[in-house]
């Protein structure tokens, strides 16, 4: 018994891994730019299918295609930051559209490119790290645990330390007063829809090889990460980073003793009490980020 | 005189419809004439300023609730469709307890939690619900002949006659509902909250009473839909589908009745038959996604500003103007 908690519990610190990379993003876009990106679920998608076409078909090293795959990603946001929400930046319902219309269209973007049916990833590496006879850690990953503390320590220094995370917390507290210090909002908006895009595409990109990769797998995704930014509270990193673990460790044991359905009634459950009782969320505040 | 002609007229027009087209034409021609009701139900829900994202589930319990009282109880089937729908509007009720708590944003993303738990109940519990398959077999509408017609539910033709006249009086009560004191009062929720509250409004009652009127034609919807197809399971009223309905109003535009009908009857023209006809199978979604973004980036208020252009005296009052009245 005790074995198979602990068994459940590094099951649950990998699954909060990738939700954190992928929930932070969504709560910057959502800080800085004021959209909900219900792309984001489909910026996964991407990063796990540029896996495909540079690990699995290009055999490219996994190390040099994943880096390749964020950087994709990343793109795609400064695609959409341009495209879509700049210009629908006044219309309140409008960067919620934008984005469903761009979901749909990365959707079927990969259902021509690679096909409906789910990909075959040669495994990185079939390494284990033993604790004990039953209780293991797959490498694969430990891979994502590592890179998903790295990055987002990374972006917390850059955020607190670094001249344009001040100006980009500055734009999501107040942009106009922002603007009046000198801070362009657009290029700021940039960043943040830049970053935020690369974390869901990395997530994507170093669970690929893990998960069952198909053109609709971002569904499970964005639900996963809206349950978690309402939990953590709507624009707040650090509440993103706690609900993402909270949710990872219910939804993990629920799955684990109960079953899978059970779970995501549970999970949606939960953002429903946090919604009726606190809307805020755990840890929201008047700012966004 | 000129009014009733063009009544009759369309009349006529409806009715041979159905005759110009091939059978899986006439297929979609009866999801389009339940979409449009699904659509409109859907308006008269965002005219208190709420936008759900739980209103295809909501359909969805109608579905169920028809299939289920007709095929365990014995429940004729036209009765049982108006049981749906009942049960549609019982169950928003009890849903406006904990979702008019939020506004706004929080409101979209507290339907959508609310609807998906109610998918996944249906997934979970295979008693009665029927587990991720679902109901099949549910019983047809029963056949009749009006003397001049004899109705054959397995028809398209006949079903797009029942569903038709179904949806007509569905559409013309909430046209009244619209038009009536309460109606003006829903923009009154949405457009001066504080003014109607001061005046002695209960937001929350409106607020409560549009979402269970929205949701009870759902459900008749919904029960239709499922008569017809004979099914009914979790994914048919998943989240890909309430995309759609919310494409349709937002690209039609609410500010008017008809709206979003036209955003419904044009993209599903668009959708069904020319993509489809063209053979942009695979590229549907894509060419779908496009107009959604293209139609946002230039026609903010909908196909209906167009119409309004073209027709101007016929433009609807500004609803503040609705509001203030």
């Amino acid at each position: 018994m005790m074995e198979l908690l602990a068994q459940t519990g590094l099951n649950a610190v990998y699954a909060a891994s990738y939700i954190s990379l992928v929930a932070v993003g969504l709560v910057l876009i959502f800080g800085v730019m004021g959209v909900v990106n219900f792309a984001h679920g489909e910026l996964f998608m991407a990063g796990a299918y540029a896996i495909v076409a540079l690990y699995a078909d290009m055999h490219l090293p996994f190390f040099i295609a994943v880096p390749i795959g964020m950087l994709f990603v990343g793109l795609l946001g400064l695609v959409m930051e341009w495209g879509l929400f700049r210009p629908l930046k006044d219309n309140p319902l409008g960067g919620l559209v934008a984005s469903i219309g761009f979901l749909m269209i990365l959707q079927s973007l990969a259902v021509m490119g690679f096909g409906v049916r789910m990909e075959h990833i040669p495994p990185v590496t079939q390494e284990v790290v033993r604790f004990t006879d039953k209780v293991g850690l797959p490498v694969a990953r430990l891979y994502v645990i590592v890179a998903a503390v790295v990055l987002l320590g990374a972006l917390w220094y850059f955020l607190k330390r670094t001249r344009f995370g001040w100006a980009l917390r500055a734009s999501a507290q107040d942009p106009e007063a922002a603007a009046l210090q000198g801070i362009s909002i657009t290029q700021t908006a940039r960043i943040a829809m830049f970053i935020g895009a690369a974390l869901a595409g990395v997530a994507g990109a170093l669970t690929a090889p893990l998960v069952s990769v198909n053109p609709h797998m971002g569904h499970s995704v964005i639900v996963t990460a809206f349950i978690v930014i309402i939990v953590g509270g709507v624009g707040s990193l650090e509440g993103a980073i706690v609900a993402s673990v909270v949710y990872a460790f219910v939804h993990t044991f629920v799955t684990t003793f109960w079953d899978g359905v059970l779970a995501d009634i549970v999970g949606l459950m939960l953002m429903l009490v946090v919604l009726i009782v606190k809307p805020t969320g755990l840890f929201g505040s008047a700012d966004r980020a | 005189m000129l009014k009733p002609l063009i009544f009759v007229l369309a009349a006529v027009a409806l009715i041979a419809l159905p005759h110009g087209l091939s059978f899986s034409q006439q297929e979609i021609l009866v999801f389009l004439v339940i979409n449009i009701l699904l659509v409109t139900s859907y308006r008269l829900l965002t005219l208190t300023g709420e936008w759900s994202l739980g209103h295809v589930v909501i359909m969805g319990v109608g579905a169920y609730a028809s299939a289920l009282v007709s095929k365990e109880l014995g429940v004729n089937v036209p009765v049982s469709i108006l049981l749906g729908g009942i049960t549609s509007a019982l169950l928003a009720v009890l849903l406006s307890f904990p979702l008019f708590r939020m506004k706004g944003f929080y409101f979209l993303i507290g339907s959508f939690a609310a609807g998906e738990i109610i998918r996944l109940i249906w997934k979970r519990f295979r008693e009665p619900f029927g587990g991720v398959r679902g109901i099949s077999g549910i019983d047809p509408m029963p056949d009749f002949s009006l003397g001049f017609y004899s109705f054959d539910f397995f028809e398209p033709v006949s079903y797009y006659y029942f569903a038709g006249f179904v949806v007509m009086i569905c559409l013309w009560v909430l046209w009244r509902i619209e038009k009536s004191p309460v109606g003006l009062t829903f923009h009154a929720v949405h457009w001066q909250d504080k003014l109607a509250q001061a005046s002695g409004v209960n937001l929350r009652a409106y607020r409560t009473l549009a979402f269970a009127i929205a949701s009870g034609f759902a459900g008749i919807a919904g029960a239709l839909q499922g008569h017809y197809v004979g099914t009914v399971n979790p994914n048919s009223f998943d989240i890909e589908v309430m995309v759609f309905v919310l494409t349709w109003a937002i690209v039609g535009g609410t500010a008017t009745f008809y709206g979003p009908i036209l955003g419904c009857v044009l993209l599903t023209i668009l959708n069904e038959i020319v993509l489809r006809e063209l053979g942009f199978e695979q590229a549907r979604p894509l060419i779908y996604g496009a107009i959604m973004i293209l139609s946002i980036l230039f026609l903010p208020n909908g196909l209906e500003s167009i119409v309004q252009k073209v027709l101007p005296r016929k433009a609807a009052p500004s609803p503040e103007r609705k509001a203030a009245a």
